[in-house]
């Protein structure tokens, strides 16, 4: 049995995601991965991970997914795994979604479990995380799985450098014919938003971008993590690396706390697993409340600046 | 601009969902309504017809039903609808839902393919790309901010650091946040024009889908058992008498963190 894990690079390193799908894929049998990305120092790291083979293809100028779903789909004919992993970040939906319809192969998302038996199967929750589900792959192999990230936990298997075999992307013509003109980085300050032990999320409530200051102030006083829903993400109020939920990040820390937010099935996906979760809206109805151990029905301008104080005078 | 939207009519998300016993598929109303995040494909739509005197029409999978979540993105300004509503396609999953969408979009040659990012009730979240691949264009993804360049479109597209400006050639496949634009509301005018506007119906046969490539068929895939999930304890709940906050100092210290 044979598993592939799709890793791409970020800040010159393998995305944790890709790591926590190294180690589901391990337990399964012989483990790759294709990584995108420029870095050899990432090489020692799959390898420690447990990938005995490394397919890398570097990105280029163009939007990488058509041309590295051409690659990936040359490399399944010739070595059919059964099994292919991707995470939920853009350019894993991109890929996947792609391969799929290159190859005529379902694709199965929000995934938190695989087994491989006669056939793969796959566990997942559906709407917003209240239903779980299995799903047996009827379609010939290789079975294409977009997981959730936090589903595994990332371990290092002490493995040793794995084989490196370079990739290139074919000519795909139209496909690829977008190309990445600019690229933009914004500056992130403070502890890391996936592995922060408290987030502070804010929400529509708090009613516009200058008063996100406050999710700052009481993130530092409680050594924590900012992070945001998708409104105030598409709003423009902070950058894409602070959403939490569905398509952006999924948080498990000790102490969440919900700031004017009303609790869309696409964010609760991504933080109900907190260990406590303290919520703060005006709407006694959000369902916010339903997963919260503490939920405080109030004005957000009025419970955060007092919460700030009390911990400033502490 | 010849432009097609993909849009999905949804049961309420204010309601909540069921599955059907046998076959595990979301119970869907005779009333369902549009999906919140195509408002912004249409609205992005309309914006780039207007700039280019070009032409809107959505494109939509589905039970028809009573139309209303269709006859809202009309009301919109949209000029038509096509809908593909066939029995054959119930249980369709994502892979075949692209390949319907991009069969009616190629037999009207549309210059851009718009849709959301991903649907409010199933959240696959890979339409869109697997469109473009079957049709074999781009796929411009997680956009926000798009323009009409000399050639093709410009885009900022999401990115886990910051965003990338993309350009492209057309035709492609535009997947859109809801932070793209802010969608118009219907006018009393749009609302009673809706109700005009052409609405055709095809078959999966009409695309030339045999009904065993379509629909559950066709989907390569069994859901074997459903259950519940916990839902966690009900925790507490009060009213901020403005002193709310030392309630979350207590709990605070009780767990630790301070």
């Amino acid at each position: 049995m044979a598993t592939w894990v799709f890793v791409e690079e970020i800040d010159g390193s393998p995305t944790p995601g890709g790591l926590e799908m190294l180690a589901k894929a391990r337990s399964l049998g012989d483990t790759a991965a294709f990584y995108l990305g420029t870095g050899d120092d990432a090489f020692g790291v799959l390898g420690d991970h447990g990938a005995t083979t490394v397919y890398h293809l570097e990105p280029g100028d163009s939007l990488p997914a058509a041309g590295a779903a051409a690659a990936l789909a040359e490399l399944v004919a010739a070595d059919a795994p059964d099994v292919i992993l991707f995470g939920a970040g853009n350019t894993d939906r991109d890929l996947a979604g792609r391969l799929s319809a290159r190859l005529d192969r379902p694709v199965l998302a929000n995934v938190l479990d695989v087994a491989i038996g006669t056939t793969v199967t796959v566990q997942s929750e559906i709407l917003g995380g209240t239903t779980a589900v299995t799903t047996e792959i009827t379609a010939a192999a290789p079975a294409i799985v977009i997981t959730r990230p936090k589903a595994f936990v990332a371990e290092s298997a002490g493995g040793a450098l794995p084989t490196v075999v370079s990739v290139s992307a074919p000519d795909t013509g139209a496909a690829g014919a977008a190309t990445i003109a600019e690229r933009h980085v914004q500056a992130s300050e403070g502890p890391d938003l996936e592995a922060a032990a408290v987030v502070v999320s804010g929400g529509r409530g708090l009613g516009g971008a200058d008063q996100f200051s406050m999710m700052d102030d009481l993130a530092g006083l409680l050594g924590g993590a900012v992070g945001g829903t998708r409104a105030v993400v598409d709003a423009g109020w902070v950058p894409y690396r602070y959403q939490v939920g569905q398509t952006g990040k999924t948080v498990k820390p000790d102490v969440y706390i919900a700031c004017g937010i009303s609790g869309a099935m696409q964010h609760l996906v991504g933080m109900k697993d907190s260990s406590t979760i303290i919520a703060i809206n005006k709407d006694p109805e959000a369902p916010i409340f339903g997963v919260s151990d503490l939920g405080i029905v109030g004005d957000v301008h009025q419970v955060v600046p007092k919460l700030i104080e009390a911990l400033r005078a502490r | 601009m010849n432009i097609a939207v993909c849009v999905k009519q949804i049961p309420d998300p204010a309601t909540p969902y069921e599955l059907d016993d046998e076959h595990h598929w979301i119970v869907r109303p005779e009333d369902q309504v549009l999906d919140d995040t195509d408002r912004y494909g249409v609205e992005v739509a309309l914006q780039l017809a207007e700039a280019t005197e070009g032409s809107v029409t959505l494109y939509s999978m589905s039970p028809s039903g009573s139309l209303q979540g269709i006859r809202q993105a009309l009301a919109m300004g949209a000029d038509r609808a096509v809908i593909i509503d066939d029995d054959a396609l119930r249980g369709s999953d994502a892979l075949t839902t692209a390949k319907v969408l991009a069969a009616a979009t190629k037999r009207d040659d549309a210059d851009l393919i718009i849709a959301g990012t991903e649907s409010t009730d199933g959240y696959t979240g890979v339409v869109p790309q697997q469109i473009a691949e079957l049709l074999g264009v781009p796929a411009l993804t997680f956009a926000r901010r798009i323009e009409v360049i000399d050639g093709g479109i410009r885009i900022e597209r999401q990115t886990q650091s910051g965003y990338d400006v993309v350009e492209s050639p057309l035709p492609a496949v535009l997947a859109v946040t809801s932070g793209a634009v802010e969608p118009r509301y219907p006018t009393f005018k749009g609302i009673m024009q809706a109700k005009q506007k052409p609405v055709d119906t095809v078959t999966a046969t009409d695309l030339d889908f045999g009904a065993d490539q379509v629909g559950a068929e066709g989907a390569g895939q069994a859901i074997t058992a459903v259950t519940p999930v916990a839902a966690r304890p009900a925790g507490e709940v009060i009213e901020d008498d403005g002193e709310g906050h030392v309630r979350i100092v207590e709990l605070l210290e009780q767990v630790k963190v301070i």
